[in-house]
């Protein structure tokens, strides 16, 4: 036997309603390392993959938001578990495809741990905290609480590659949204070894989707599919935002920009309680009392 | 009993005279229908077609006049006028709630209203029961009439019994269109599909339908494939047309297409109208009328904007 042997390399999966899915269009792209080593191939997501994960996000949506916001907490809480316990894989997966040591990418990843557990906290309080209770003439008891708007497409920066999208991705689900990431084009690989992670945590298949490829090429169908309700975007891009505002215009959706440095993501600007409201709507009741 | 019969109608069938299915070639094939490419302008008058051969149903104990009329309503303009969408062919309810169709309806409708009857969805009740039912529904103004076999009798080997409820249930319809429910999902094999497939035609229905839908397995590819079969052979030997309706389980536009595929290669063009092919459903209209929309507009559409199903 001789000890020549081949890799095994892996082509990383995309991550929809909970099952690990290649592009139905069987295409695929090389990820580079920064350097512009390449690292492993990607799947290259089609119109008909983000259709797909729309379609996988819709009843896993359903059934997230009626969950308890306490299990929803607890289900975040595991999450975080499951990441500190595979934090060493993040680590060299950071490492390796965005160029920064392993004690940045130590650090990068013991941040997401304690994000999610930050936003984990925040389940089952958003409601108390940004609800209301709200005086009026007529006797009626008044109250106005936050509601899941639905589906969140989720456009994630280049860097910092982990710890941003977490910091995204938890003020949207924790109040029973469903999210669609679209993974960085740059360094797409620590999202999806993050979705291996998440697979393996409580969180239902298809509260989390997660997609590769390029940008440009979804952009449009992300805005006009009418079953996506609201899109946070956080990819810095000025042709981005251009072409997601204008396809929003026409109807109406919910499109929120995040503008944060490489830097203020690992600051308290990137674990700001109040991005929960940007992906929740606020229903009031009028409940009638003493007659 | 045997004097209601029509002698044309005799009970021929024996278990002997009807050929076997074979099991893998039937769902294999059925599964090729699934397989064609069906894009841009077919598509568009293939999932027109669809919702023109739908008996928009509603099947459930809590039904309501007020469901009822709106069910009629989505029937006879199921969306917006300009993607030219044509009417379902009927709605599909209780006996009860025949008369608040008809009143919605008035009596010029192109939708029709086609009621289960015989003691839908078990029919085990008495004969004498199930024909008063039928008659009721009828003078109630049913267009049509969804019978279920006795599948108590079918099972225990009373063929001869089936038979002669599904012909006194014939008479019973007058003109009435006439449907038998086989209830596939309950006879366990496909042999015995083919079986009840030909009982049901020879005893007078005007079209077998494979389910209930309260039974799961529901209408399944190979099981429609082999009553598309049974129905075919019947022509051939007798030149009479039967319809086909696969009812339950069918909820996507690509499965309704692929349902349209098997018809048209399995019986032809003659088949591929409302007279003679029906969807049973309740949520499949929405799905179609959505890739409607979507092949006209350009874009991926949401169940928000369209009424409920």
């Amino acid at each position: 036997m001789s000890d020549l042997r081949l890799d095994v390399r892996k082509t990383y999966k995309m991550y929809v309603g909970g099952q690990f899915i290649r592009s139905e269009s069987g295409r695929f792209l090389p990820a580079k390392s920064s350097a512009g080593e390449h690292l492993d191939n990607i799947c290259h997501a089609s119109r008909k993959d983000l259709r797909d994960a729309v379609v996988a996000a819709r009843p896993a949506t359903d059934g997230w938001a009626k969950k308890t916001a306490y299990l929803r907490s607890q289900i975040l809480y595991r999450a975080a578990e499951m990441l500190e316990n595979r934090a060493s894989a993040l680590i060299a997966e950071i490492a390796r495809s965005t160029g920064v040591s392993n004690g940045q990418a130590r650090k990068e990843v013991t941040l997401a741990i304690d994000r999610l557990v930050y936003f984990a906290g925040w389940s089952d309080k958003f409601s108390q905290v940004f609800g209301s209770v709200n005086p009026v003439a007529s006797s009626h008891f008044n109250f106005t609480t936050p509601e899941p708007t639905g589906i969140v497409v989720v456009l994630a920066p280049d860097e910092p590659s982990l710890v941003a999208l977490v910091s995204l991705v938890a003020p949207i689900i924790l109040t029973g949204n469903s999210a669609i990431v679209v993974a960085s084009e740059k360094y797409p690989l620590p999202a999806l070894t993050f979705a291996e992670i998440l697979a393996t945590s409580d969180l239902p298949g298809g509260v989390i989707n997660i997609l590769s490829g390029k940008h440009a090429e979804l952009l449009p169908h992300i805005a006009s599919h009418m079953d996506i309700n609201a899109i946070v975007d956080a990819s810095g891009s000025a042709e981005t935002q251009v072409a997601l505002q204008k396809g929003v215009a026409t109807n109406l959706k919910r499109y929120t920009v995040r503008t944060l440095s490489d830097k203020d993501w690992f600051t308290k600007a990137g674990e700001d309680p109040y991005w929960i409201m940007d992906t929740v709507e606020f229903k009031t009741a009028w409940h009638p009392i003493g007659i | 009993m045997t004097e209601l019969l029509p002698t044309t109608r005799r009970f021929r069938t024996m278990r002997e005279a009807v050929p076997t299915v074979d099991q893998v070639m039937v769902e294999e094939r059925a599964a090729s229908f699934g397989k064609r490419s069906i894009k841009t302008s077919a598509k568009l008058a293939g999932l027109k077609m669809a919702v023109s051969m739908c008996d928009l149903t509603t099947l459930e104990g809590k039904d309501t006049p007020g469901k009822v009329a709106y069910l009629c309503r989505k029937a006879i303009q199921p969306i917006d006028p300009k993607y030219n969408v044509p009417s379902c062919a009927a709605v599909c309810v209780y006996p009860n709630m025949v008369r608040y169709a008809r009143k919605f309806l008035g009596d010029n409708s192109p939708v029709n209203i086609a009621a289960v009857a015989t003691g839908f969805p078990s029919g085990q009740y008495p004969l004498r029961t199930k024909l008063e039912e039928v008659r009721r529904t009828v003078a109630d103004g049913a267009d049509e009439i969804d019978m279920v076999i006795d599948r108590c009798a079918f099972l225990a080997g009373d063929h001869a019994k089936v038979f002669d409820e599904i012909a006194a249930t014939k008479e019973a319809c007058g003109p009435t269109h006439l449907k038998v429910i086989l209830e596939t999902g309950e006879l366990v094999t496909y042999d015995n599909v083919r079986l009840a497939s030909e009982i049901a035609m020879q005893a007078g229905g005007d079209f077998i339908k494979t389910s209930t839908g309260k039974v799961s397995p529901a209408a399944t590819m190979p099981v429609t494939l082999v009553m598309l079969e049974a129905i075919r052979d019947y022509f051939f030997a007798t030149g009479i047309r039967i319809g086909m309706k696969p009812a339950g389980g069918i909820r996507t536009s690509k499965q309704a297409l692929a349902y349209l595929v098997m018809v048209k290669e399995t019986l032809g063009d003659d088949w591929l109208n409302p007279e003679m092919f029906r969807f049973g459903a309740s949520t499949l209209v929405n799905d179609v009328l959505m890739q409607i929309v979507k092949n006209v507009e350009g874009n991926y559409q949401g169940a928000d904007y369209f009424s409920l199903s």
